[in-house]
């Protein structure tokens, strides 16, 4: 069984969908102590980042959670999930993390110039702020929830902050927009995706099936 | 490089399909179940459910439509249509919808978007604008005007500053003596995540969008704008992005009509330089 950790903040049928989509067992749990009979665990997040911990916090999820990583059990974040997963964040001020990786979430600037493309030059076009549709993302280390993906694929993002990671070592996948910025994240059970492969059709379904075979 | 995105939209009445699909493959055209999953295997980028004479007594169906659809389609689902309070979201975003349209109620109470952007946030909250051409500005110019691709659009489009839009409530029926572009910048100062932009001259028209009007609104926001109201051609949805500005087009009869796919419509628009998720 995966679990989807449900702190009451993000809407978590699309992501159980997508694992019985690709037949996987997947519930939504709202009591942390069954965190510790889940072969994986899944820790999504939409709003505020700090919101987000308090609300991991209140909902005694953060020692179970740390407990299970260390165990070895396979996790993913998925938007703010990979965030929560560092150091700190610049939303809404500054706020401490679950500190597992070293680095800090940040703003994308308001300022980035959109690039140029053949056809559709936009003089003086800027980016806008959130970061919202389908992106590619490159595979820097062959991750294992990526594997079987098409070179360079799409995913669908939604996000005004990225994550800085102090180690690069951790980054598996990097998108651009307006710079490069860490997409997915890789560290042995540890795995985080900026963008929400239950939005990502076939690419993402792909990425959930292949998080599910880790989880038995 | 991020993609722009195409999106159709269907007009949903008591759970059915407002003005009849033509797809001859599916069992039933009017489930709107069933054409989500046949746009969202062809690719479409996200979806929009514009629930038509939406009450709360009639929520249920919606809600319904929704959550059957998300079991299906694996992609950003948007609902809009008689939107009026906290709850409603909830609803809607918990049976599967990703993001909420706000409209009238959006205009009656403004802090309406303020609050649901602070609960549900603003990535989900997106702002429905209808909007007319003030009786003082000329007429919108002809798309066959327009010129092509390569072009600096910058130049040629060049906005009239003259040129207003009054914002329209109650599916158009109703003035409320606001400026357009006024009001989508309020919007975005009050949370709202991005704008859904309907030009009520050209709504059902097929031609072409309200560029003017949609680079306008799109030039004055830092979030994203989706142009609607007129595609005709596939043409148009390459204006309404290049010339337009707009982050993504919405379009509804062109493709139920099976005039043109998603996959023809992302193929011409790659083959003309604009960025698509093919």
């Amino acid at each position: 069984m995966i679990a989807i950790i449900d702190s009451g903040i993000a809407n978590l049928r699309s992501v159980q969908k997508g694992f019985e989509r690709v037949g996987a067992e997947a519930r939504i749990v709202e009591d942390p102590r069954l965190l510790s009979e889940a072969a994986g665990i899944v820790l999504p997040g939409v709003g505020a980042f700090a919101d987000g911990i308090a609300k991991l916090t209140s909902h005694g999820f953060i020692e179970p959670l740390l407990r299970a990583i260390e165990q070895g059990k396979p996790v993913l974040g998925i938007c703010l999930g990979l965030h929560f997963l560092f150091s700190e964040s610049e939303e809404f001020g500054l706020h401490k993390g679950l500190d597992l990786l070293a680095g800090r979430v940040r703003r994308f600037a308001d300022d980035m110039p959109e690039p140029a493309t053949p056809g559709t030059r936009l003089p003086g076009a800027r980016l806008k702020v959130p970061h919202m549709g389908w992106n590619r993302v490159h595979m820097v280390r062959p991750a294992p929830v990526l594997a079987g993906l098409p070179e360079e694929p799409y995913f669908y993002f939604v996000h005004s902050y990225y994550v800085e990671p102090a180690d690069p070592s951790v980054t598996a996948g990097v998108t651009e927009y307006g710079h490069r910025f860490t997409s997915v994240i890789w560290r042995e059970n540890l795995f985080a995706t900026q963008f929400h492969p239950e939005k990502s059709q076939a690419a993402g379904l792909t990425l959930l099936r292949n998080f599910a075979s880790l989880a038995r | 490089m991020l993609t722009k995105r195409i999106i159709p939209c269907l007009d949903v009445r008591e759970g059915r399909v407002v003005k009849g699909t033509q797809f001859v493959n599916l069992r039933d055209a009017g489930d709107p179940v069933e054409v989500a999953a046949l746009y969202d295997r062809e690719g479409a980028d996200e979806l929009i459910f514009l629930d038509i004479a939406a009450s709360h007594e009639r929520r249920r169906i919606m809600i319904d439509v929704v959550a059957r659809t998300a079991e299906q389609a694996f992609m950003p689902l948007t609902v809009g249509g008689g939107i009026r309070t906290l709850e409603d979201i909830r609803g809607l975003l918990q049976a599967g919808a990703d993001k909420v349209s706000l409209n009238t109620a959006a205009v009656q109470d403004p802090d309406l978007i303020r609050r649901s952007a602070e609960r549900y946030g603003s990535q989900c909250i997106v702002l429905a604008i209808d909007a007319k051409r003030r009786a003082t500005s000329h007429e919108p110019r002809a798309a066959r005007q327009v010129p092509g691709a390569g072009v600096d659009s910058s130049r040629l489009l060049a906005l009239d500053s003259r040129l207003s839009w009054e914002v329209y409530i109650h599916g158009g029926r109703t003035p409320t003596g606001k400026d357009a572009v006024a009001w989508a910048v309020e919007g975005e100062k009050l949370g709202a995540g991005e704008i859904l932009l309907t030009s009520m001259d050209r709504d059902g028209t097929k031609d072409g969008y309200d560029l003017e009007l949609t680079r306008a609104i799109a030039e004055a926001m830092r979030i994203p704008v989706i142009a609607s109201g007129g595609a005709g051609t596939l043409e148009h949805l390459y204006q309404g992005l290049v010339l337009g500005k707009a982050d993504a087009v919405l379009a509804a009869s062109i493709f139920h009509y099976r005039e043109f796919t998603i996959p023809e419509a992302k193929r011409f628009l790659n083959e003309r330089g604009v960025p698509v998720r093919l």
